[in-house]
């Protein structure tokens, strides 16, 4: 039994914490699931591998590797590298403002260090477990095909883990530092969300821009890169070569990797704690209204618009969330620029990518504004019929879908009319079948439950996800002018139509 | 030539609700208008499932629910035009301020612009609250959201109000001025039911009082005629309401 209050104590309770709440993202707060969980993560885990099997080259044999092995095994470590940054500062930002033990752990005698300490320290584990998770099935894969000299590419994700834990702690500090921890939690958020997605899009820009496509790999197996990059035997590689399986290439990027990780413990725990309670102190921090007005006149409708769209506005998280999803619509934005000079062949890439986004954007929108009621009983006393607010919700769902995609699909009308019509309609479709979906799967929660709106209901995220992509790929095939449109519209239709026999609301 | 009898504020009858077991069994209760009526009970008596089902928020298996004599379950829409509800729990935007908060209430209820901006105004004031109109409700205490939803409940005006443990969290000041806007709206005509803890509060404010337990009114009356009933002289509502939920409770 360990001691209270030491860094093992400590370490054995966050460790309990954290399993209880990964236990709970599956289950979704639900007992007696082990079994489907178990069976679950079987199927997943077959499912990659055989993903991997398929993608993976058939010659991943040992050997000096050649210079466009190394970029390309580098390129894809500074890929996981950033997207691990981001949900290193994600979980950073968490520890900052939305653990609620804080109280009690900041006024009891265990020195605030120890606590964070511990705290890093687990977030760079459970980083480097989520990667390891994920990267699995392709190590294996590579394992079974090339050799063991493979299995350095699980120390090499262990370091990644670690480096981005020190690289997001680091980061969350000077932000602190420089603007101050009320504007920090937003644009930690958002610097999280540019993180995790700059280095693909910086790619696939890149790519756009030399050779019009949106694979991101063509730009890492360029002429330019090539002779861009420098020699084997050049430091930069040594990740690389870690990966694979060079022995003092490994132990080196691991000991780096520990090292940076012990030196931020120990340059940011200490004062950790005192950033936690100047967080805590922002959270009370007064927000006054910039420019107070007299009450606007509006019926029960128009008064939920207004609301819906005034709490959307002033969402952090969602902000982050949204955020993210203009990012990765820039890529094709930039395809869209320079196809408008080139000629219109390449748009049809476009349509199903706007598709996409607003499928997954709309589902996010719709479970704020249907879900995510926090004053669900004032709403439901209201002298309003029922019908009546859930039309207004949906309406403000999708006036918040027109801002954002209105000018995508303005500038796409432009080069390609038919495209454009053709992306509207998908869009049209896409948000109506994920807030369609929304509605079927309502679950009244807290708006500052959204992180979690995923684990309530795996069904009505899986749908949602069929369901985008049924959309996208029928919005694909119609802006090609071929008639496997209808076909794809007709799954989209019976992938909504399936749901709605399974969903609650039906059952 | 008489006038007919105005009808009953809040007119209850033979109400049932299960959930695994009678939550609400067989409730009956009729408050007049101009009252304030005050319900008691032991915890899982059942007030506040009878309070939902009477805002609305909760379908009653069995019984009738009749709001200045519309038929709640009948034409809620109608029914909810007239009444307000409060919960322990301040139902309020975090994001919003108090002034944008009630402009949303005020939509809800339709409320003209013009009126709404003067009873918010009027709500504000009074409940002290006109220095954080502003500020979002983020930062505010408990007792300050408190307040802001109780201004939610009166801004547009309702004549039935209901309110479940609104003193929770409160201040003795805050406490107060709360007691005196609901003082205000039962002598302009409003009637007013609430479910308190704080038997004092009861004993103060209360025209009658009405205890429940198991689901049912075990009593109801003056706190004359609780402490009549009780079987004892001059003994406090609290001796008394233990007096009765015990009693039932051996029968």
């Amino acid at each position: 039994m360990t001691v209270p209050g030491t860094l093992a104590w400590l370490a054995q309770h966050e460790c309990r914490l954290a399993w209880r709440d990964w236990r709970s993202m599956l289950t979704a707060g639900r007992r007696r699931r082990g079994r489907t969980i178990l069976a679950t993560l079987v199927v997943f885990a077959v499912f990659m591998h055989g993903v991997a099997f398929s993608m993976l080259p058939r010659d991943a044999g040992a050997g000096e590797p050649d210079k466009a092995t190394l970029v390309v095994i580098t390129g894809c470590l500074v890929l996981s590298l950033s997207l691990m940054l981001s949900q290193s500062m994600e979980s950073v930002t968490r520890a900052f403002y939305a653990r609620s033990d804080l109280d009690l752990i900041l006024s009891s005698p265990v020195l605030a260090r120890r606590v964070f300490t511990v705290r890093i320290a687990i977030i760079a584990l459970s980083v480097a477990g989520m990667a390891t998770l994920l990267a699995a099935p392709f190590i294996d894969v590579l394992l079974l095909r090339g050799g063991w000299h493979w299995l350095g590419a699980y120390g090499v994700v262990a370091a990644a883990g670690a480096a981005a834990a020190a690289g997001a702690v680091a980061l969350t500090v000077a932000l602190f530092r420089a603007i101050g921890p009320q504007r920090t939690r937003l644009a930690a958020q958002i610097v999280a969300a540019v993180i995790g997605a700059a280095f693909v899009i910086a790619l696939q820009a890149a790519a756009i821009m030399s050779y019009g496509t949106l694979s991101r790999f063509a730009i890492l197996q360029s002429d330019t890169i090539m002779a861009w990059a420098p020699d084997p035997g050049s430091l930069v590689w040594w990740p690389a070569r870690a990966v694979l399986g060079d022995g003092a290439a490994l132990g080196i990027v691991c000991a780096a990797s520990l090292v940076v990780l012990a030196l931020s413990i120990m340059a940011f725990a200490p004062r950790f704690g005192e950033h936690a309670v100047a967080a805590a102190g922002a959270s009370q921090a007064i927000r006054r209204q910039r420019r107070p007005r007299g009450i606007r006149p509006g019926s029960p409708a128009r008064a939920l618009r207004r609301k819906e769209w005034t709490l959307l506005l002033r969402d952090p998280w969602l902000a982050s969330q949204t955020l993210m999803q203009l990012l990765y619509l820039l890529p094709p934005a930039l395809m869209l620029w320079r196809t408008f000079a080139e000629g219109t062949a390449g748009l049809v890439l476009l349509v199903p990518v706007l598709v996409m986004a607003a499928g997954q954007l709309a589902g996010g929108l719709a479970w704020l504004a249907i879900s995510g009621e926090d004053a669900p009983d004032l709403v439901a006393t209201a002298p309003v019929p029922a019908r009546h607010i859930v039309r207004a919700k949906i309406e403000a769902v999708m006036g918040a879908m027109a801002v954002v995609f209105a000018p995508f699909v303005a500038a796409l009308a432009l080069a390609a009319p038919l495209s454009a019509a053709v992306a509207a309609a998908g869009i049209a479709a896409a948000g109506a079948a994920a807030t369609t979906i929304q509605l079927w799967f309502r679950a009244q929660a807290k708006r500052s439950h959204f992180r979690r709106r995923q684990t309530s209901s795996r069904v009505a995220t899986f749908a949602e996800a069929f369901s985008s992509i049924a959309w996208a790929g029928t919005a694909a095939l119609a802006a090609a002018g071929t008639w496997f449109a209808v076909l794809a519209a007709l799954v989209a239709v019976g992938i909504l139509g399936g749901v709605r026999l399974i969903s609650p609301a039906t059952t | 030539m008489r006038l007919p009898e105005p009808p009953p504020a809040l007119e209850i009858v033979g109400l049932h609700k299960r959930f695994d077991r009678p939550a609400v069994n067989g409730f009956d209760i009729t408050v007049r208008a101009g009252e304030f009526y005050a319900l008691l009970g032991p915890n899982g008596a059942g007030k506040t499932t009878i309070l939902r089902m009477v805002a609305g928020l909760l379908r009653p298996d069995a019984g009738a629910i009749r709001i200045f004599g519309v038929d709640a379950l009948a034409d809620p829409v109608a029914a909810k035009q007239v009444l307000a509800w409060v919960s322990d729990e301040p139902m309020i935007y975090d994001k919003l301020t108090p002034f944008e908060y009630l402009e949303f209430v005020a939509g809800l209820w339709g409320i003209g612009a013009a009126a709404a901006q003067a009873r918010a105004r009027d709500l504000v004031g009074w409940l002290g609250l006109a220095e954080h109109a502003h500020e979002r409700c983020e930062s505010f205490s408990k007792g300050m959201r408190q307040k802001v939803a109780l201004a939610g409940a009166l801004v547009h005006d309702p004549r039935l109000i209901i309110l479940d443990e609104p003193l929770t969290g409160l201040d003795a000041g805050s406490a107060r001025q709360v007691k005196g806007v609901l003082r205000e709206r039962v002598r302009a005509g409003g009637a007013v039911i609430m479910t308190t803890h704080i038997l004092e509060v009861a004993e103060r404010m209360a025209d009658r009082i009405g205890v429940i337990a198991a689901g049912r009114l075990i009593a109801q009356g003056t706190l004359e005629e609780l402490r009549e009933r009780a079987g004892h002289g001059h003994v406090s509502l609290e001796d008394a309401f233990l007096t009765l939920v015990a009693d039932e409770a051996a029968a």
